[in-house]
């Protein structure tokens, strides 16, 4: 029988990605993700993996393109800031069509921001953060479980679509412990040709590599990875409905303020209105189908964001503006309470724009 | 039936582990848990707080705003806090080290000299687990049963040495005249 | 009989390089060292960004282009992946010594067991020829049109010099191009680097000095004339650190 242990958010992501195979961890230090550091610098010696302490961000996603080059699972995590520092090694990875699980363990910003839990870096994983045409996959974890077993997803879809698979998850996520049940992992295996293993004199070299200098060849290659985005969008969208059946307002919120979000449904619920919520689970691919679908019985959206809005405009766009779409957060370190999403709930009842 | 508890004072008095203790508890007993430390820059020092949520049903928000019981160890949780307590909810103060009383009269306050208490033992870093000990004591949905077990969960190994203080503790505290 | 033939670790295409451009020299030498040590089969290149980018194409071995400044922590991660294989990163002075500082200064007191091969020619040649971290004081380049002041922009970063302070690394040494008798030094000193790594001695970076005819606006025989009578007395060449042999040298 499986056995639930309480975890922390960031140590469930560690030891998923540990069971999910990967054996190399290359970080620095920031709050509030270090635990997924400690964990793997504590673990690792003693399974034949590999942590080690990179001099910066920079370096330590470019260990990870070495790895990942190399054909084997690898991981980073970081914060806000680092996850910008990272970013170059992002797009280098999408335009090398390497493999990698990249965690953002995020808190406010812009600049140094603060230590206190945000969602303001959704542009920066769902938009691409780096230069270049590139999609990440993104997973948005709600639960110390989810951070689990949305880890072993991630490595099993980067390594199945060749590119980064980015757990973008928030402060509390990290912080919080929950019961978590690690034994259910299956652990999917890809081959992997085109890694630099060493020719061992039995085939022609592989090269790994981002530079197309003739413009109808990198043309060609981001023709192809977005026909392999394509498929993503089409097969791989997770998404929650909480109450959907008969709503007639719909919440749409992920991580932290998803689970807000239900306390304020909950309670929205026991005043007799029929509200319910979406919860992007992939912030991309984006659940458009999900809320295009709902676009046709509510009557409004309420996008819940530990951030200043960023994801309305990708419910506008998905739910072609079909119905409004208002905004009820906190930034900066901030979270919104039950209270504040139910009055939103209500003013939307009520008609009005909250 | 879910336990909203906010367990807030200094860094250092052992906020966080009384949180952990909790949560464990419930665990063992197929609850629902959650628990959540306040986190900031400072290591030791400054305020710490944690949520815990103990309950039947799915934890929403592992964010404790509204609390059903808090236990305060010192004078600006007190302060900060006492107002967002539910009421009817429960308060436990420790009185070594607040001398202020609790203001509102629709909440039920047991004033626990838990510091005092703990010194007087000889487990002066105790205080927190005295306090654990009343509140299993005070809330309707929780009893004594598998404590020694959750201690076992929370306490490191290598300091499996202090598991008779701590179960000493909780029942000094559990005990204690109304 | 065959005197002299193209190395097997090189792919048979032609290289990009500006004639008179020394990287086609050393390019060999790395590949001469590969053949020798008979390690084509499981030997992994970083290429940088710089003028050698497209090494990968050069090289029969497995190749990795790393993004600008990064190979040591590239090779640092397909090293770790992989101990058993090895590792080497190619790079040119403004990769290394200037955007890439931090990533070298780390492998090295890391003491990585992979080999570097810093190719110090004092001149950004793929971007058109700006002021490298190496530029000698006083030389003329499109950034520093009235000669490197070194009051203005600081003086030459000295790499070989530098590592060698470091507790970490095993072997830095400094070679040159220029000359056959300092190609033959440059041969041994860079097979010295592969082989060390074979051993697992550790990290071991040689910094060849070289030319740039296109850059410096000389002709290619008046280039490797200027890099003896500039560079060489700026960059000193030898041995700047050995701990193998140092380590004997003690216990003698």
């Amino acid at each position: 029988m499986s056995e639930k242990v309480l975890m922390k958010g960031n140590e469930a992501i560690a030891e998923a990605a540990i069971l999910a195979g990967c054996r190399h961890y290359f970080g620095y230090p920031i709050t509030p993700q270090t635990e997924i550091a400690a964990y793997m610098a504590k673990k690792m010696p003693k399974i034949g993996g590999c942590f080690l302490q990179a001099e910066s961000e920079i370096a330590a996603i470019n260990m990870v393109y070495g790895v990942a080059g190399a054909g084997k699972r690898v991981m980073t995590s970081s914060s806000s800031p680092g996850i910008s520092l990272k970013s170059e090694g992002l797009s280098y990875l999408a335009g090398s069509d390497l493999p990698a699980l990249v965690v953002n363990v995020q808190r406010g910003g812009p600049g140094l921001g603060g230590i206190q839990p945000s969602q303001s870096d959704y542009f920066q994983a769902t938009k691409g953060g780096g230069h270049g045409d590139y999609k990440m996959i993104v997973l948005a974890p709600s639960s110390v479980q989810e951070m689990a077993s949305l880890t072993v997803k991630g490595f099993d879809l980067a390594d199945k679509y060749r590119m980064t698979a980015m757990i973008l998850a928030d402060g509390t996520t990290g912080q919080m412990m929950e019961p978590v049940n690690l034994s259910e992992v299956e652990v999917q295996h890809y081959e992997k040709p085109w890694a630099v293993t060493g020719t061992k004199m039995e085939r022609p070299h592989n090269i790994v590599n981002s530079l197309f200098l003739e413009p109808e060849e990198l043309e060609k290659n981001n023709f192809a990875r977005f026909e392999r985005y394509k498929q993503i969008e089409e097969n791989e969208v997770m998404v929650e409905e909480y109450l959907m059946d008969d709503a007639e307002l719909c919440v749409v919120a992920f991580g932290i303020a998803a689970r807000v979000s239900k306390n304020a449904i909950n309670e929205a619920r026991k005043k007799g209105i029929k509200v319910g919520l979406i919860r992007p689970i992939t912030l991309w691919p984006f659940p458009k189908k999900t809320l295009l679908a709902a676009a046709e019985h509510v009557k409004q959206f309420i996008s819940v964001e530990l951030n200043m809005g960023q994801m309305v405009e990708d419910i506008e766009l998905a739910t072609r503006c079909k119905r409004p779409v208002t905004l009820c957060n906190r930034t900066g370190g901030m979270i919104p309470s039950p209270a504040q999403v139910l009055a939103a709930i209500e003013e939307a009842d009520k008609g009005g724009q909250a | 039936m879910m336990n909203q508890i906010l367990i807030a004072g200094f860094g250092g008095q052992g906020v966080l582990f009384a949180g952990k203790f909790l949560a464990n508890k419930g665990l063992i007993e197929d609850k629902q848990v959650s628990w959540l430390p306040s986190y900031g820059p400072e290591m030791r020092g400054g305020t710490a707080n944690c949520s815990v949520i103990v309950g039947d049903e799915p934890v929403g928000s592992p964010i404790v705003n509204e609390p059903n019981t808090l236990v305060a160890m010192n004078l600006p949780s007190l302060k900060k806090y006492e107002n967002a307590v539910v009421p009817g909810g429960l308060i436990l103060v420790d009185s070594s080290l607040i001398a202020a009383k609790v203001e509102r009269d629709d909440v039920r306050v047991c004033y626990v000299p838990a510091t005092e208490l703990a010194k007087n033992a000889g487990f002066s870093t105790l205080a927190n687990m005295i306090l654990m000990g009343k509140l299993l004591k005070e809330s309707e949905d929780m009893s004594f049963e598998h404590t020694e077990d959750a201690l076992k969960k929370v306490i490191p190994a290598r300091k499996m040495n202090l598991l008779d203080v701590n179960l000493q503790a909780l029942k000094t505290g559990y005990e204690l005249a109304e | 009989m065959v005197v002299f033939e193209k190395p097997k670790s090189l792919c048979d295409v032609p290289l990009h390089y500006c004639p008179g451009c020394t990287h086609g020299i050393i390019h060999r030498l790395v590949a001469e060292a590969i053949d020798e040590l008979g390690i084509e089969g499981k030997t992994i290149g970083v290429a940088p960004v710089g003028c050698a980018v497209m090494a990968y194409n050069y090289f029969n071995c497995d190749m990795v282009e790393a993004a600008h400044g990064r190979a040591p922590a590239v090779a640092t991660g397909i090293k770790r992946a992989d101990p058993e294989n090895i590792v080497f990163s190619y790079q040119g002075d403004g990769d290394l010594a200037s955007i890439g500082t931090a990533e070298t200064v780390h492998a090295a007191t890391r003491n990585e067991n992979i080999t570097v091969i810093f190719v110090n020619n004092a001149i950004y040649g793929m971007t058109g020829g700006q002021m490298a971290p190496t530029t000698l004081p006083g030389q003329v380049t499109q950034t520093s049109p009235y000669g490197r002041d070194v009051n203005h922009c600081g003086y030459p970063v000295k790499i070989s010099e530098m590592l060698s302070q470091l507790e970490g690394p095993e072997y830095i040494e400094r070679v040159a191009v220029n000359n056959v008798k300092n190609i033959r030094a440059a041969k041994k000193a860079i097979k010295k680097a592969f082989q060390n790594q074979v051993e697992g001695k550790g990290f071991s970076l040689i910094e060849v000095i070289s030319s740039c005819p296109t850059n410096w606006g000389l002709s290619p025989e008046k280039a490797l004339q200027w890099l003896e009578e500039n560079m060489i007395p700026y960059y000193p060449l030898g041995v700047y650190k050995d701990r193998t042999a140092q380590k004997e040298a003690e216990a003698k």
